[in-house]
């Protein structure tokens, strides 16, 4: 899921159907920095970003608003994969028996999330058990999210407490449905984080400023400005988005 | 690599590529992939000032040209002219949903318009149960039963409901498999826009309609409101010539492009099937054209309609519709040109759909099992072609052949077709002397895998004798879609994808075989 935070006190955004949990987050000041935090982190992009890269982002909405999301950010631990996760390795498909809009059956979801990542991947996303991630952010390559149309893999990761993912591109359906849903940011990185980030690095998302910053690294990173999609995020989705601006009337019923 | 693809030389295209393919074969695929993600961010930013305003015409026609693609938001959108990257409401001529996405998209649906209200027209939605039914899983179960309580309720005109699990044919509703139900029920016309809760919904691009894949919350919205907010995709052209060889089929030819582009080729585009050779293709070729444009990507896929589709539709709907066509002019963002005469069979190696090689030369795989099924290869013709290779050869296959009609339909002609050249054997009768699994009840079955009880789910390895020597192999030729790591059940299995004619084939040596082995 994605909710609105300061960085010194973690708040929830809840909805009637959602249940948040954000375990990993927590004041900066407690975290224990492996190198002295001394030395001011140094700005560091890599390459200049690439001319012109339109990622097409879908947009909601046609009157653009003043952006709320300036002081959202995410502070976590970071979940590292590769580039072509497909849907199937997301949530695989004998998962999809679970009918998202259900709460438990949602909450079940989150507890599969990234479950068909191969073996190779031997830090696992979750524990046996567990039903919420103590990794907050994903950090992935190309073309996340191909394959299927199914909304549970958004859906999936949000329950399991992925607040955002930074890939290098997404692919289309699951970038449309994670905005629609507003169950996690879908940033895009301009280089390619996830061969600069590891699994269990402490990263924060400043997602005004469209920074990533790895503090185990000490290395920053631009991404793409979230845009349009990032109010409808923050609103909870497209329904909750289209309501709390006018553009539909609110439930009376 | 035999295959050739050249840059057009007109310059109604603003991208003039030479994707430089000579050096195509002697580069490992890495580079390749690396080469081409490089290529394909290039095009994109080169083609992102297309937004601008383009220098009047001296004619004053050219500023009007489309595609077909933006020709049908144009009018879905009652909109005069569009360009690709606008985004507009888009009037929907048909929702379709099934068991797996259909009841999260009703509980949104719900939820948002509130219990009592109603879908926005009821002869809209096409609801069909196609994913895991023959399954004892409670929640599957539950699922359709879902379904039908919404179409109860809302008297959904179209459901194509199951009850009886155990015997299929004793449910005279039930389709099968979503994508050729709706082609087989008249649902796809030329000039219109279905969406789908399933990525492969662009498979009706065939029939030169707008057709994709959204999730459960924009079905929900579109339940109640009838419309949905896209963004007009921009073009990509793919004209193919020349005589198809008789041991191609358009399954070969979509691998060929998928290998030729990468999965993430066509991401947010159309992708527009021209030429003399999709011209001479079947409905049911065309529609295994498009239903692979999702594994590159693409927003649909599109094939423009003709007297082929003419006369596939006329005794399976009444409605009145109006094909479009791409303007002369219309501006595509590249195009790329196949001579079909040239192209071999092909196969997609574990574990994706752009891991393109020759059948040829992947002629030392050991494989364990063979799965002929799904939208993009469960077909009629996709079942006829498979029959054709078996009645070649006259011999059984070395492995478990697993068979899955994607419709009654397909199932009845399975059992009742005549195989040319066969002295009148139906393909039943050709499959079970060939040794192959009898025919399974119509669905998707083991193409995504599903719950542990699905017919021919990858669970385990097979053991196979070889002199002295056991494999436990989990290693499969499929006529699906999509091979990613555990797409049809374990996740070591090993996915190649194929043609149906490569899947016979392989079936009949028990390796990755060329069906030209067969073929004359």
């Amino acid at each position: 899921m994605a909710a609105s935070s300061a960085l010194s006190s973690p708040t929830f955004a809840s909805s009637p159907t959602r249940h948040h949990h954000h375990h990993s987050l927590s004041p900066l000041s407690s975290i224990e920095l492996p190198n002295s935090s001394k030395q001011p982190f140094k700005p560091l992009i890599s390459h200049p970003p690439p001319p012109c890269h339109q990622p097409q982002p879908q947009r909601a909405t046609a009157t653009p608003t003043t952006s709320t999301t300036s002081t959202t950010s995410f502070h976590g631990l970071c979940y590292v994969v590769g580039d072509n996760i497909d849907t199937d390795q997301i949530i695989p498909a004998e998962y999809l028996t679970l009918v998202p809009s259900r709460p438990d059956e949602y909450k079940k979801l989150g507890s599969y999330a990234l479950i068909g990542l191969p073996s190779s991947y031997q830090t696992r996303f979750m524990d046996p058990g567990e039903s919420t991630s103590k990794y907050s952010i994903l950090i992935a390559g190309d073309n996340f999210g191909c394959g299927s149309s199914r909304e549970h893999a958004p859906v999936a990761l949000g329950a399991a407490g992925v607040a955002a993912v930074v890939a290098e591109s997404y692919a289309r359906i699951f970038f449309r449905n994670s905005v629609a849903t507003g169950e996690v940011y879908p940033l895009e990185s301009e280089v390619r984080v996830c061969e600069e980030c590891k699994t269990g690095d402490v990263v924060t998302i400043e997602l005004g400023e469209s920074r990533l910053i790895n503090h185990t690294t000490g290395k920053e990173y631009v991404m793409k400005p979230i845009g349009d999609a990032g109010p409808v995020i923050e609103a909870g989705g497209i329904f909750a988005y289209a309501r709390k601006t006018g553009m539909i009337p609110s439930q009376s019923s | 690599m035999a295959s050739s693809a050249i840059a057009s030389n007109s310059t109604s295209f603003i991208n003039q590529k030479d994707v430089g393919l000579s050096a195509f074969s002697s580069q490992p695929s890495f580079l390749i992939q690396n080469s081409r993600r490089r290529i394909s961010k290039k095009i994109v930013s080169v083609m992102a000032p297309q937004q601008s305003e383009r220098k009047p015409s001296t004619t004053g026609s050219v500023k009007n040209a489309m595609t077909m693609t933006e020709k049908i938001f144009a009018r879905a959108s009652e909109k005069p002219q569009l360009s690709p990257g606008e985004n507009v409401w888009v009037n929907v001529d048909i929702l379709m949903t099934h068991d797996v996405c259909g009841p999260g998209s009703i509980g949104i649906f719900k939820r948002e318009f509130g219990q009592n209200a109603k879908v926005w027209d009821r002869e809209k939605i096409v609801i069909i149960p196609d994913h895991y039914i023959f399954t004892t899983d409670e929640r599957a179960n539950r699922n359709v039963d879902i379904l039908r309580d919404f179409c109860n309720e809302q008297n959904i005109k179209y459901f194509y409901d199951i009850k009886d699990l155990g015997n299929f044919k004793a449910n005279p509703d039930y389709k099968g498999v979503c994508h050729v139900a709706l082609a087989q029920e008249g649902h796809c016309r030329p000039g219109e826009v279905l969406l789908g809760t399933d990525s492969h919904t662009c498979t009706a691009g065939a029939f030169g309609q707008f057709a994709t894949g959204i999730g459960n919350t924009d079905a929900g919205f579109v339940l109640g409101a009838g419309k949905l907010l896209l963004k007009v995709p921009p073009t990509l052209r793919f004209v193919m010539d020349g005589e198809m060889p008789n041991y191609l089929l358009a399954k070969d030819l979509i691998l060929q492009i998928i290998g030729e582009i990468s999965v993430s080729g066509a991401t947010y585009k159309s992708m527009e099937f021209v030429g003399s050779t999709v011209e001479s293709l079947t409905m049911e070729e065309r529609m295994t054209l498009c239903n692979m444009v999702v594994e590159a990507g693409g927003k649909n896929g599109i094939v423009p309609a003709d007297s082929t589709t003419h006369k596939y539709l006329a005794d399976k709907t009444s409605l009145p519709y109006e094909p479009v066509y791409s303007d002369d002019r219309a501006r595509f963002l590249s195009e790329y040109r196949f001579d079909v005469s040239k192209l071999e069979p092909l196969v997609a190696k574990p574990h994706s759909p752009d891991n393109r090689a020759l059948a040829r030369e992947c002629k030392d795989v050991k494989i364990d099992r063979v799965y002929i099924g799904s939208c993009t290869g469960g077909k009629t013709e996709d079942f006829l072609a498979a029959a054709e290779v078996f009645l070649a050869s006259g011999k059984k296959v070395k492995v478990p052949t697993f068979l899955v009609p994607a419709t009654q339909k397909v199932w009845m002609d399975v059992y009742s077709l005549p195989v040319p050249g066969s002295g009148g054997k139906t393909c039943s009768q050709i499959f079970e002397e060939a040794g192959c699994d009898t025919p399974a009840s119509p669905s998707c079955g083991a193409c995504l895998g599903g719950p542990k009880d699905t017919y021919a789910r990858m669970n385990e390895a097979q053991a196979s004798f070889d002199v002295y020597i056991v494999f436990f192999l989990l290693v499969c030729v499929s006529t699906t879609n999509r091979n990613f790591p555990g797409r049809m059940g374990h996740k070591e299995g090993q996915i190649y994808l194929a043609s149906p004619y490569t899947a016979a084939a392989s079936a009949l040596t028990g390796f990755v075989t060329d069906p030209r082995e067969f073929l004359q």
